[in-house]
């Protein structure tokens, strides 16, 4: 057999050269984070330092929460080979749901928010019964959900805005952890929370690290890793610092780092998530290799389904009322956040962090850009443009490997 | 004067220097044969050459007609007359033959297209390659000894002088390939030159005039046939040492039947009133590895798939008992459960999710065995992936290496690996040869006879005969669907088996 050493194993391993080495062969993965860092940067210095004031941060992360939380169901989708359209309608729909039920008919709000839940599942199921059975082609089905979940919004609302909801369902979205430390001057247990979060990444990088390189199949070098790490570090705490400075961690964002935690593990460690990335690469080879493509992309659509009701609670509770506009061309942001992190159109390709720091790159360019007061013409102008750049730079770099 | 040289061609990929100062001189004229271990680099170096690897990604120089070439594109090359027809067939399936003959360079007057014409011209170029059929017929209908006759037809509609042929009788039966190598032959009459890449060494040493032999990406030797070659001398250039038997030795202890199959009948999925399989009948014992001759369209690809978990026909009756328990093989899962498996003859269509890395692949059909509570354990799975890599000796950079990027013979070692590690009781290998090198295939027949003898049942289909005849204890001849004859490997011959098939049917 013959071994091929690889580049940049031959090269000292902490020196700066292999660092950047290593980061020219892995520009793919890291692309996307630079990115995020450098639109960052720039409008932190373009809105005078106005980007990452605590109330700014804060706002930040409530507005694109419902964006994170269903680009991690599109991200499933998209790696299964597919696509769905409807979410959009479904967070509107969810949410008007949960407005009448709570409103009009007096259902206990945590009764009705697990409802919603269950509804969203089984409009997801839905679709993905026709699209994993009946092999009608995502696009059309979930088109076909988009209009009707629109229209029955539309009817369950009878064209009115439904609210105010109560408080405690509006805490979902507005409230705040609790500071069961009482700091005077800012939220402590957050700040706390943050630093154990921060901590704990670490020490799983760290963890794997070891590992990988027991195994021999680590080639980072250390030099690279730290920086790496000890950036990622810094920002978590950072972060919590200035959202602890306002009110504290919104407890969306415990919600939304939850998920991401759960779906990142469930995608790259699970025999589910593997077998996932098999049926977009390659469905007959997967069939073939006994996976049941039918029955996991069908989940796959349920999950969908039920990521979007939360985001729909999500939204509604934000706004505090139930509109017939909400959601509308949700699915737009959601998609192009997903395709910004790296997925591929033609599936198997494709992580939830990549996912979500393009759902942030999305957030972040609105946020910046409402900022700088540049109008929704030019904004939807520039957004596209950088959809674009992404794919067309993730899809070159492809090619030089 | 060569026509074409390639001078110290070095070409690096990722982790892997895949060309290392390689030096090619091909005469005009004759045809040259490049042969080489899987992995050697043959593909890349023709890839090289038609500018698939454009000008600029490579060291060293390309002399055609003795002028030093740069080209940036396949279109570059065809220019100059270089044609190549790559290992993987590269028609549209379904738009004609027509169509596809003259597709990027239809036949038309101011953007539109004449169907006369392109028919017309078709039409020659299919005579040409002895193909008759008619232009207007949908590619997806023909069989592959066919298609790759479209292929050389739409070469010869580009004007060629070279014609580059990456393993085409790979997927051919023994009619199919002896027309092809006697088209070569014909073509050398008429002046144009080719290039010959192929594993089949009889075929090489019957037409080639030079051989250059490749080993891990260096030029080795290059051959002269003028007063005859034997295949013993290519294959000591080729895997450096000389290899005393093609066929590892057996002592086959069979025991009693694992699989009994009654009455099999599969229908044609979109033409319901055809039969692929008709009412086939057989068995497979403990330790044996049961043999299936055919030509190619005989039906025993059709009859392997739909045995395993119904993947393709349809109104799919008869019974399966495994075990001597009437077997649930309604599904590809179920089918594994009871113990079967069926490694595809079709890596990249049906085997392998090419954009994942060899450490993915392997485990993909038992992934649970590599996980626990459904979280997959990636020590144990890069662990298994290293133990297959190891035992079949897949040429790579590191189990992290995708598969895509693996050549056509260690991809099959890949399909292989998987369905090794998936420990099924009965393994259908379905070609489990294709592309492979005589070096690795002295290997995978050692894994198959090592096989047998712990106690599986191994059905190998191939259509190479002197492959099953030289690894298999028992025989079914199949033809048109039906089991035409069964004999013990010991009493057959090459010469029986076709009589038997001739005999039976209206074999082509
Ligand atoms: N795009 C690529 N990226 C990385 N490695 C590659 C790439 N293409 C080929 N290789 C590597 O280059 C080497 C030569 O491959 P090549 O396909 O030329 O072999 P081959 O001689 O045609 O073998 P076979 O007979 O199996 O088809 C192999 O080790 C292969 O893994
Ligand atoms: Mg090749």
């Amino acid at each position: 057999m013959t071994e091929t050493t690889s580049p940049h194993a031959e090269t000292s391993p902490s020196t700066m050269g292999a660092s950047f080495a290593f980061l020219k062969t892995h520009l793919r993965e890291y692309g996307i984070l630079f990115a995020l860092i450098a639109i960052m940067l720039f409008f932190q210095v373009a809105t005078g330092g106005i980007l990452l004031k605590p109330v700014n941060l804060t706002n930040l992360i409530l507005q694109n929460s419902y964006i994170v939380i269903m680009a991690i169901g599109m991200l499933m989708v998209i790696v299964c080979g597919h696509i769905d359209l409807s979410v959009g309608s479904v967070l509107g729909f969810v949410g008007a749901l949960a407005a009448v039920m709570i409103v009009n008919w007096g259902v206990p709000w945590l009764l009705a928010g697990v409802i919603c839940l269950g509804v969203g599942a089984v409009i997801g199921a839905a679709q993905g019964f026709w699209i994993a059975y009946f092999r009608i082609p995502s696009f059309i089905v979930t088109l076909a959900g988009m209009l009707v979940f629109k229209g029955l919004t539309l009817w369950l609302l009878e064209g009115q805005s439904v609210g105010p909801f109560p408080a405690q369902f509006r805490l979902i979205s507005s409230g705040f952890v609790p500071d069961l430390l009482g700091g005077a001057e800012m939220n402590l247990f957050s700040l706390l929370i943050g630093i154990a979060v921060a901590s704990l990444i670490l020490g799983l990088a760290i963890r794997t690290r070891r590992q990988e390189q027991t195994r021999g199949i680590n080639d980072e070098p250390f030099a690279f890793f730290a920086v790496k790490n000890a950036l990622i570090f810094a920002a978590l705490v950072y972060m919590s610092w200035l959202m602890a400075d306002f009110r504290g961690l919104p407890n969306v964002f415990i919600v939304m780092a939850l998920l991401i935690a759960v779906y990142s593990f469930v995608t790259s460690r699970t025999t589910f998530g593997r077998r996932i990335y098999a049926i977009g690469g390659n469905e007959k080879a997967a069939s073939l290799s006994g996976i049941n493509s039918q029955r996991l992309t069908f989940l796959t659509f349920a999950n969908m389904g039920m990521l979007a009701a939360l985001a729909g609670l999500v939204f509604a509770a934000r706004l505090n009322t139930a509109t017939p506009k909400a959601g509308i061309a949700f699915e737009l942001d959601v998609i192009a956040a997903v395709f910004i992190g790296g997925a591929s159109m033609s599936g198997g390709v494709g992580t939830v962090v990549g996912a979500v720091i393009g759902a942030f790159i999305m957030g972040v360019m609105n946020n910046g850009m409402s900022i700088l007061g540049i109008g929704i013409d030019w904004q939807q102008v520039i957004k596209g443009l950088v959809l674009l750049a992404a794919v067309i730079f993730d899809v070159m770099n492809k090619k030089k490997g | 004067m060569p026509i074409l040289e390639m001078r110290g061609i070095t070409k690096e990929f990722p982790g892997v220097k895949a060309l290392d100062n390689v030096n090619l001189s091909v005469e005009e004229g004759e045809i040259h044969a490049l042969v080489g271990e899987n992995g050697a680099g043959k593909s890349t170096l023709m890839k090289v050459l038609s500018g698939v690897y454009p000008h600029g990604s490579y060291e060293g120089d390309i002399l055609f007609d003795g002028a030093v070439k740069a080209f940036h594109s396949i279109r570059d090359s065809e220019r100059d007359g270089i044609i190549i027809i790559h290992q993987e067939l590269a028609l549209v399936p379904l738009l004609s033959v027509g169509e596809n003959i003259f597709l990027g360079n239809e036949r038309a007057r101011g953007g539109v297209i004449d169907w006369h014409e392109t028919n017309h011209r078709a039409k020659d170029l299919l005579e040409r390659v002895g193909l008759h059929e008619r232009p207007e017929t949908i590619v997806d209908d023909l069989g592959l000894g066919k298609q790759q006759l479209v292929e050389i037809a739409k070469a010869l509609s580009k004007n060629v002088r070279l014609l580059i042929l990456d393993e085409p009788t790979s997927s051919l039966n023994e009619t199919d390939s002896q027309k092809l190598l006697d088209l070569l032959l014909e073509f050398k009459a008429k002046g144009i030159t080719s290039i010959l890449i192929s594993h089949k060494l009889n075929e090489i040493s019957r037409v080639a005039d030079t051989i250059t032999v490749l080993r891990d990406g260096s030029t080795v030797s290059r051959l002269d046939c003028e007063g005859g070659i034997s295949e013993d001398d290519i294959i000591r250039d080729m895997v450096g040492r000389s290899l005393e038997d093609r066929y590892p030795p057996r002592a086959p202890r069979i025991g009693e039947t694992v699989m009994e199959v009654r009455n099999w009948t599969v229908h044609h999925p979109l033409h319901p009133e055809r039969k692929v399989v008709d009412n086939v009948s057989f068995h497979v014992r403990k330790g044996e590895v049961l043999g299936i001759a055919g030509l190619m369209g005989a039906g025993r690809t059709e009859l392997a798939m739909s045995l395993f978990g119904r993947s393709y026909g349809r109104d799919i009756s008869g019974e399966a008992l495994i075990g001597g328990q009437p077997a649930d093989l309604s599904t590809v899962r179920r089918a594994v459960n009871a113990g079967l498996a069926y490694a595809t003859e079709d890596r990249k269509t049906f085997g392998l999710v090419l954009d994942q890395t060899i450490r993915r692949n392997i485990p993909l059909a038992k992934l649970e065995a590599v996980a626990r509570n459904g979280v997959v354990d990636s020590h144990r799975e890069a662990e298994v992936a290293e133990t297959y890599r190891d035992r079949l000796n897949i040429k790579s950079s590191s189990i992290e290496q995708e598969v895509v990027n693996l050549s056509g013979g260690n991809q099959q070692k890949v399909v292989l690996s998987k369905w090794l590690f998936a420990d099924p009781d009965i393994l259908i290998l379905d070609e489990p040869t294709r592309g492979i090198d005589v070096g690795a295939k002295f290997e995978i027949y050692t894994v198959i006879r090592d096989l047998a003898a712990s106690g599986k049942a191994i059905i190998v289909i191939s259509s190479e005969m002197p492959e099953l005849l030289g690894i298999t204890d028992r025989l079914y001849v199949m033809n048109e669907g039906r089991f035409v004859g069964e004999m013990p490997t010991a009493e057959a011959s090459q010469e029986r088996i076709m009589s038997t098939i001739i005999k039976t049917g209206q074999a082509a």
